[in-house]
């Protein structure tokens, strides 16, 4: 565990980076340090591999003082990502990645050869293997600086703003990769940013700092939405923070309605007999189950109409039914043209449709529980 | 007689190519007193501004150094070191040693300075200690910048190194000052032409160094 304990920065100037900032953050888990710019996130962080050394306070890791080890061991045990990746444009990938080991000691065949497993833990090809820094993409390249952080297999990993040069579809990209990653090696992540989205979907603890380097919440991102301490972090948080909020609750059990499903070829009796009261509109399915859209079951039941799917309205995007959360079916249902969201297996068949009226329900159930506030 | 003629006539005297004062022997006499004063500049030059570089202290006093030493004219102090050294070899080397620091020196700390930020970051990040990071990081990055201050001052050099002949050294300033005495006009182009020669060699050698030493990481990076 790292422990940050009434920890100070204040610089010649009179700044005040950081003031008496008091953190626990548990092993094995991702701690993400979030507020606007000024906010000391990133000193507290350097603070933690003494890039910065605090005016006041101690950080301890695993309850001793990080200043009784040498500077250059405690930093070889804790990855560093930066920003821009900072690679060394003089080395090829797999040597960047090996310079930890080979710092640690390791000849050169056995660096490379972790090096090369780390490549394809963070899903870079080996064929990059030999090109140099410049050969890659922004999102490439933070690739290999997180595998160089993680060469050394170091139990901490220490990320500052990694993901926040990178276009957003990059950055989920390696935002996603990154939770996968830490599913199988369970490191203790402290990771910055100033992105509050990227806080709720990467923390299991997020501490919102506000300027002057003081701590505003420190809590589970589910709790920092549900009940946020005071109104700058009510601001921080957004608007649409009751949406977002939807994001922690699951959706295996919602009610799903199997009855207004029929597969494209069904006769004009079976389009009729599966309209249910709530809506005129019957999902269509391929002959695997695959949703295709929605079609009038009164038009469809007097005869079928020209073209195979010409006449279906879309149905938007369907949501996978246990994987995707409550905020992905209402996103679903809000977008479908007939205000039912369409629930799919892991295979992408149908296996059910659900109302907007429903998933309201469920909302009002989980306020009921007392999950949401 | 124009000066083709000149150099032709230099070129194909008897004797030219061989014997104490032929080619072969002032052109190695000029170069072993090239590269021993290229050598001396950049044991004083480099470490200086590898080391300033890399804390970024010292910028400004190293600056002034330089357009000091600049401002040295070398035949001058070539002639006072003599008179009061009496003839030898460090009246010669200190002239060519102080022309090459300059540009070695401030091209050098130059250098280390442009070297990205966020990369010696990353390096101290990541556990190198200091001086792992000035040979390992700063030093590759900044190399080829480094070998351009080099290169500088060693074209200095071989250009300046003529005026050894001024006090009664060798090397190809020879054939310039012997002609420019004897009014042998063909021994004074020859002796240019093979002094030019002889910098552009050394163009050629420092590029085949970068092709050489520089990472292909940075040299296309760039």
């Amino acid at each position: 565990m790292i422990v940050i304990d009434a920890v100070t920065k204040r610089y010649p100037d009179g700044t005040t980076a950081v003031d008496r900032l008091t953190l626990e953050i548990p092993d094995g888990s991702i701690t993400v340090l979030v507020g606007p710019s000024g906010c000391g996130k990133t000193t507290t962080l350097r603070m933690i591999n003494r890039m910065v050394e605090p005016t006041e306070g101690r950080v301890l890791l695993d309850g001793r003082d990080i200043r009784e080890a040498p500077v250059n061991a405690l930093r070889r045990s804790m990855g560093y990502v930066i920003q821009h990746a900072g690679l060394f444009p003089h080395r090829t990938v797999v040597d960047n990645i090996a310079t930890v080991p080979r710092l640690n000691g390791a000849d050169k065949r056995a660096a490379r050869r972790r090096a090369l497993e780390l490549m394809e833990r963070v899903g870079l090809d080996a064929a990059f293997a030999k090109r140099y820094p410049y050969q890659l993409s922004g999102g490439q390249q933070q690739r290999v600086g997180v595998a160089r952080a993680l060469a050394a297999d170091p139990p901490v990993l220490l990320m500052d703003e990694p993901f926040s040069a990178v276009d957003p579809i990059v950055r989920k990209g390696l935002q996603d990769e990154l939770l996968r990653i830490q599913a199988d090696l369970g490191k203790t992540v402290v990771f910055v940013t100033h992105d509050i989205d990227e806080a709720i979907k990467l923390g299991d603890m997020v501490a919102v700092l506000r300027e002057g380097g003081r701590l505003a919440q420190y809590a589970p991102p589910a709790q920092l939405l549900s009940a946020p301490a005071d109104e700058f972090v009510e601001d921080f948080l957004g608007v649409d923070r009751g949406i977002r909020h939807l994001s922690f609750f699951g959706t295996d059990t919602l009610e799903l309605t199997t009855e207004p499903i029929v597969t494209e070829d069904a006769t004009a009796e079976q389009f009729g007999a599966a309209a249910v009261p709530e809506t005129p509109y019957v999902l269509v399915t391929d002959a695997a189950g695959r949703p295709r859209g929605w079609a009038d079951a009164a038009v469809r039941a007097s005869g079928p109409l020209d073209g195979p799917d010409g006449e279906l309205l879309p149905y938007g995007h369907a949501f996978t039914v246990g994987r995707d959360s409550l905020r992905a079916a209402l996103d679903s249902a809000v977008l479908s043209p007939t205000g039912w969201a369409v629930a799919v297996d892991e295979e992408g068949r149908a296996v059910g449709v659900v109302a907007q009226e429903s998933i309201a329900a469920a909302i009002r159930g989980a306020h009921r529980a007392g999950v949401l506030r | 007689m124009n000066i083709f003629g000149y150099a032709q006539q230099f070129f194909d005297a008897p004797g030219r190519w061989s014997g104490a004062d032929g080619i072969p022997t002032r052109l190695l006499e000029h170069v072993q007193y090239s590269g021993l004063a290229l050598l001396i500049a950049m044991v004083i030059a480099l470490p200086v501004g590898l080391i300033t570089g890399h804390t970024g202290r010292g910028g400004n006093a190293l600056a002034v150094l330089a357009t000091a030493a600049r401002a040295l004219p070398s035949f001058g102090l070539l002639v006072l070191l003599t008179i009061l050294m009496g003839l030898g070899l460090t009246p010669v080397m200190v002239p060519l040693v102080a022309l090459a620091v300059p540009p070695i020196l401030v091209t050098t700390y130059e250098a280390m300075r442009s070297v990205d930020p966020s990369l010696v970051d990353a390096a101290r990040g990541i556990g190198l200690p200091w001086w792992r990071i000035l040979a390992q990081v700063e030093l590759p990055v900044a190399l080829p910048l480094i070998l351009s201050g080099i290169r500088s001052g060693a074209i200095q050099i071989v250009s300046t190194a003529t005026i050894a002949a001024y006090v009664s050294f060798g090397g190809l300033g020879r054939y310039i000052v012997d002609g420019l005495s004897q009014v042998d006009y063909a021994k004074v182009v020859g002796g240019a032409v093979l002094v030019a020669s002889l910098a552009l060699a050394t163009l050629a050698l420092f590029w085949g160094l970068g092709k050489l030493l520089v990472s292909p990481g940075v040299r296309r990076g760039r």
